[in-house]
């Protein structure tokens, strides 16, 4: 179905009692040229991009729970591309193209808003730091502005600017950074796809590879039975260990569990996403009102889907430290989801030492804006078999070449990154 | 989730630092790249029990080998890790 003003009116007519279901929700066939594991953004983004940009339409997407069940319905919707290393650089930027035409491209309402992207600088060395940040990404083309206190001032009078240990000295502004709404970027992704013949295929979980005598990956098994495929790609998130395990592969990855958080509705205040930058801290304000922000991770491994009460605390103190008005607004919710943490906090997008199984793993707690980016990457490795040039350095061997991508010199410690 | 430390007793999370696995063991010297970027750089990741080590910076500042289940967070052993300071008291 497309949508349009015209179906809207059409539906509103009819009392909106005849929508049908957006995308087909497939039963399994026994092979397929490409099979994609994990339903979330970045699987559901591969599969549209295999099938409408590189016309490799016989695809399956399994997903173990339900479509966006995972991390993509789970973060914090924001999108930017103000990354300063080379590799990062111009791949966020990739992404952040394809956000901009992504519900053109999709026909689908992502609420995709550029609202801007906001890091506040609190000492001479912060903003010294993100003055060269902003001018890499100006040099690649990408807009930043720096603004002083008087700036901000301004734009944000609510903020606390004389906070004795950490005065608000200016801040680094992605005018075209912004937010989503995450869910309906997996709705968006698996509507197109679906339209173009991918199958996505729910509530079938993979429990091991078929492989033949050379070793090479023939297919999967699943709790819905085999399936044959020309290539596995696999976009498990914080399953990527377990996942690469069945094919006894060990991946520089650990899992690690990030809360997030939304308050009540309140008024409209935030213009924009800003972050704190002397603590860990970043909220956006979404369109219901509620405030949504988090923090660090946890620290230590976890596949539980749920943190615990110290960075509860931390991350609510960043936000008094930031914006002191927050302070009688109560807490809504909190969730945890688990995050596939790399050692040097870049993903990795590479075909896997096991021929015909291919990774895209180690988002750490950055793979939502990069959905569309890792999906089209991802489709273009699966397609070509080789790296999209805004890709090439994301290698799973770089680890052992010595070319990390390490944007918070933190080394290889990945509850740090 | 309380850790409860061999020398303090039962304390909350935040007195705590984490490492990480406690398997990995540091290669010898001339154990060559692959061992070494073995022992950097890849994990098990373990979704299930789990040995690693905790540092009690907020208390007796001993290493810990905590022995937790990733999957539910339950901890299920907690010792001074071996070499650490601490493990000597009253060895």
């Amino acid at each position: 179905m497309k949508y349009s003003i015209f179906s809207l009116a059409r539906a509103a007519l009819s009392g909106h009692k005849n929508w049908k279901p957006t995308w087909r929700d497939a039963a399994p066939r026994d092979r397929y040229d490409v099979v994609i594991i994990g339903g979330g953004g970045h699987g559901l983004a591969t599969a549209w991009f295999l099938a409408s940009e590189f016309g490799i339409r016989n695809v399956a997407v399994l997903e173990k729970g339900w479509i966006g069940s995972g991390n993509a319905g789970r973060n914090t919707t924001i999108i930017r591309s103000n990354y300063g290393l080379p590799g990062n650089t111009g791949f966020y930027e990739l992404s952040m193209k394809l956000w901009e035409r992504m519900e053109q491209d999709l026909n689908y309402n992502a609420m995709v808003s550029q609202r801007g992207v906001l890091n506040l600088y609190h000492s001479d060395a912060q903003r010294d730091a993100f003055a060269r940040r902003g001018n890499t990404m100006r040099i690649n083309g990408i807009d930043a502005e720096l603004l002083d206190q008087a700036a901000l001032r301004k734009m944000l009078p609510f903020l606390n600017f004389e906070n004795a240990r950490f005065p608000i000295q200016g801040g680094l502004l992605q005018r075209r950074g912004g937010t989503a709404r995450h869910d309906a970027v997996v709705w968006g992704y698996a509507h197109a796809a679906s339209a173009l013949g991918v199958d996505i295929i729910q509530n079938c979980e993979v429990t091991g590879f078929t492989r033949d005598a050379n070793g090479k990956v023939t297919g999967v098994e699943t709790s819905c039975g085999k399936i044959g495929a020309g290539k596995v790609g696999m976009a498990v998130a914080g399953s990527s260990s377990r996942v690469a395990a069945m094919a006894g592969l060990r991946l520089p990855i650990e899992s690690h569990v990030l809360q997030a958080f939304v308050s009540e509705a309140i008024k409209p205040l935030l213009p924009n996403v800003m972050t704190f930058g002397a603590g860990h801290f970043y909220v956006s304000q979404s369109d219901k009102g509620g405030l949504v922000f988090g923090g660090d991770i946890d620290g230590y491994n976890s596949y539980a889907q749920r943190g615990n009460l110290p960075v509860v605390e931390d991350v609510c103190e960043g936000g008094m430290a930031l914006i002191p008005m927050i302070g009688r607004v109560r807490l809504l919710r909190q969730w945890g989801g688990i995050m596939d943490m790399s050692m040097d906090g870049t993903p990795i997008i590479d075909k896997s030492p096991v021929d015909g199984l291919y990774i895209n793993a180690g988002w750490c707690y950055g793979g939502f804006k990069a959905t569309p980016g890792s999906g089209f990457v991802f489709a273009h490795l699966l397609a070509r078999d080789e790296s999209h040039k805004e890709a090439a350095r994301f290698r799973l061997d770089r680890f052992q070449r010595g070319a990390m991508i390490d944007e918070k010199g933190q080394g290889a410690q990945p509850n740090l990154h | 989730m309380r850790i409860t430390c061999p020398f303090c007793g039962e304390r909350e999370l935040g007195e705590f630092t984490y490492l990480g696995d406690a398997k990995p063991q540091r290669p010898a010297a001339d154990a060559g790249e692959d061992a070494v970027y073995d022992y950097v750089y890849l994990r098990d990741n373990i979704a299930g029990v789990m040995s690693e080590h905790w540092y009690h910076g907020g208390g007796c500042r001993a290493w810990l080998k905590v022995t937790r289940n990733t999957l539910t967070h339950e901890i299920s052993a907690v010792e001074a890790a071996a070499g650490a300071g601490a493990a000597k008291v009253g060895a």
